[in-house]
């Protein structure tokens, strides 16, 4: 280029007026997301959540499986905060545990989620042709079938430890995650970058890990944030009908179905873990909200 | 002169759509020799960018090549098996496309993705590959490049884009450098300096350029020869200064006429081509430029022309041919 010495060049200048203003994609997600109230609230919220399920792994007010530190259907006083259930089992103890439960559901299921619809989601929509064909149809056949049968029934086949039921319940929940990665991927191996790559020698599965998905990333992490409260959802419903976690591991499910049968004299046994179960679900809830629009800025506003 | 590093030989590259075959390039031969600029042009459609898509066997369903060679260094890249292909892509064979912005990912740094187009390669340590990136983005004429290469692509501006798109095609030395419509997503000013850029490069490094373009105007700011394309097909081909000077098929000689010049007189009209490229499902008969033809001859009707020697190194497709056709002219208005 012939320019005077010391001027700079059209494209230094604009290089260096844009380069202070913007840092990077995640960076600037960040930001959106405090400036979106709700969301910055239920992060708080849900990272308050995350302490006490922390802290509930060392140490709890009172022992959560032994009966009769309180009295029955004790209400709520200055020792047992939240009163103490049909057992005279501590509340405040058991949605601590509980809280741990939930969040292992929640995320565990969404990592085995990702896992598979990944998985199938990048095959699908890269190859296309018959590998299409088959994981579609599977992901259809999924769909067809209603979901609590096939928790259930995997439930009763494999048992109802943590990790069986959070196998269970990805199981139904597979099919958004995969079926979200084929459409991504099918739009995104069209752009011109992943062209770019196959023209300079690029293996596919380079393609797919470097280029693909993490353009995909986006979506997916909204999803799974959506994804979260389902399976809460679900394992309530599952502990509910008596075939979630094992008693008597206290899940918010389970303690919200002990407290049903005394829902006249003690109600303060259903509320908890309902309100706890509720404000989770609306935390997450919000805090994918937030996420959508602050990794994809380009769909609002 | 040298063995050509590059010989295609009656290419046919068709799309099987729902509304019939498309005959996007309907059998195309030329060959390209080592550290040659080689221009490609025509209008959209005309089967251009499919030619140099056919060339590294990126063609997408429902394309596919049916028929004709590509010999690269002895081999039949059309026959080949797809791991030959891609160690040719992007080794032997490099490719940049029209939009600079669109072809770099815009998660990854511009510095990584040179690095990567390398590692695809060759296995280098990655202290190694950083000073290659840097060195090949100093070689493009980027400001600062020690810094420069760890900024993402939005942080470039559109020509220093192009450039790390040029760096990245010059990452493994290739032999052949595909640039398809690499300036038209530039501005004007922007566009002098990629050709200017590219000329550089191709006379530093002996890199062979095949320059796809709808421009006769970066032909001629780069290329010393030039195939005219016109529905699938090759209609003229031959030196750039000569076809510039004495094109002799009248597309061609439209082409030119239809470039505004400066030194122009304000009255004179600028030539446009009336009608529209042909379906390329079902192709006119004869000259498939006859119905837009102003010079045609009851021949061209039904009678296909094929390339025919008409000077120096330069074949044409036509029955009539512009010396013909002006010769004539002239006496009619005489």
């Amino acid at each position: 280029m012939a320019t005077a010495p010391g001027v700079a060049t059209p494209d230094e200048y604009v290089g260096a007026t844009i380069v202070r203003e913007q840092t990077n994609l995640w960076a600037d997600a960040w930001r959106r997301l405090k400036r979106n109230r709700l969301a910055l609230v239920s992060t708080i919220l849900l990272c308050g959540l995350v302490l006490v399920a922390l802290v509930s792994l060392f140490w709890t007010p009172y022992p959560i499986w032994r009966q009769g530190v309180a009295s029955t259907y004790q209400t709520p006083n200055s020792h047992f905060l939240l009163g103490a259930d049909a057992a005279g089992r501590d509340i405040v103890s058991r949605l601590m545990v509980g809280a741990q439960i939930s969040l292992e559901v929640g995320v565990g299921t969404q990592i085995v989620v990702a896992l598979i619809g990944i998985t199938i989601g990048l095959i699908a929509g890269y190859f296309r042709g018959w590998l299409d064909g088959i994981f579609s149809t599977l992901i259809n056949i999924f769909y067809g079938i209603p979901d609590l049968l096939v928790a259930l029934l995997l439930v009763l086949l494999l048992g109802r430890g943590l990790d069986k039921i959070i196998f269970a319940i990805a199981a139904t929940r597979w099919m958004d995650m995969a079926r979200l990665v084929r459409g991504q991927t099918l739009a995104l191996r069209e752009r011109e970058f992943v062209e770019a790559a196959r023209a300079s020698g690029t293996r596919p599965n380079k393609i797919l890990s470097r280029h693909i998905l993490p353009n995909a990333l986006g979506p997916i992490i909204v999803q799974a944030t959506f994804g979260i409260p389902q399976a809460i959802l679900f394992e309530a419903f599952l502990s509910f009908l008596g075939l979630g976690v094992q008693p008597p591991t206290p899940s918010w499910g389970a303690m919200a179905a002990d407290g049903f049968h005394a829902l006249r004299i003690a109600p303060h046994i259903v509320l908890a873990p309902a309100i706890a179960l509720s404000l989770t679900l609306m935390a997450f809830n919000f805090l994918g909200d937030g996420l959508r629009d602050a990794l994809d800025p380009r769909q609002k506003r | 002169m040298t063995a050509p590093v590059l010989q295609v030989k009656d290419l046919k590259t068709q799309f099987f759509t729902d509304d019939g075959v498309v005959k996007a390039v309907d059998g195309v031969s030329f060959d390209l020799h080592p550290g040659e600029t080689l221009g490609i042009v025509g209008e959209s459609g005309c089967g251009k960018s499919v030619t140099a898509l056919s060339i590294l066997r990126l063609v997408q369903e429902p394309g596919r090549i049916t028929q004709g060679q590509i010999i690269f260094k002895g081999s039949d890249i059309v026959t080949m098996p797809d791991d030959d292909v891609r160690d040719i892509r992007g080794k032997d064979i490099a490719m940049i496309f029209q939009d600079p912005l669109s072809s770099l990912n815009p998660v990854l740094q511009v510095g990584f993705q040179i690095e990567e187009a390398m590692e695809a390669h060759q296995k280098i340590p990655g202290k190694i590959a950083l000073s290659r990136a840097v060195q090949l983005l100093k070689q493009v004429r980027i400001p600062a490049a020690e810094t420069r290469v760890r900024d993402y692509p939005h942080q470039f501006s559109g020509g220093m884009r192009q450039r790390a798109m040029i760096a990245m095609g010059l990452a493994n030395k290739p032999s052949i450098l595909i640039a398809d419509e690499p300036t038209t997503a530039l501005d004007v000013t922007v566009q002098a300096q990629i050709l200017e850029l590219l000329r550089d490069l191709n006379e530093e490094t002996r890199t062979a350029i095949i320059l796809i373009t709808h421009n006769m105007g970066v032909v001629a700011g780069l290329c010393k020869r030039v195939l005219v394309m016109y529905a699938g097909r090759i209609v003229e081909q031959g030196p750039v200064d000569q076809i510039f000077k004495d094109p002799q098929h009248p597309y061609t000689w439209s082409l030119l006429q239809s470039i505004p010049r400066l030194d122009a007189d304000r009255k004179d009209r600028l030539l446009s081509i009336e009608g529209l490229p042909p379906d390329l499902i079902k192709p006119p008969p004869g000259c498939r430029f006859h119905p837009r033809c102003r010079f045609r001859i009851e021949r061209c009707f039904h009678d296909d022309p094929a390339l025919m020697d008409v000077g120096p190194d330069q074949d044409a497709a036509c029955w009539v041919t512009m010396r013909r056709a002006l010769a004539t002219d002239g006496e009619a208005h005489a």
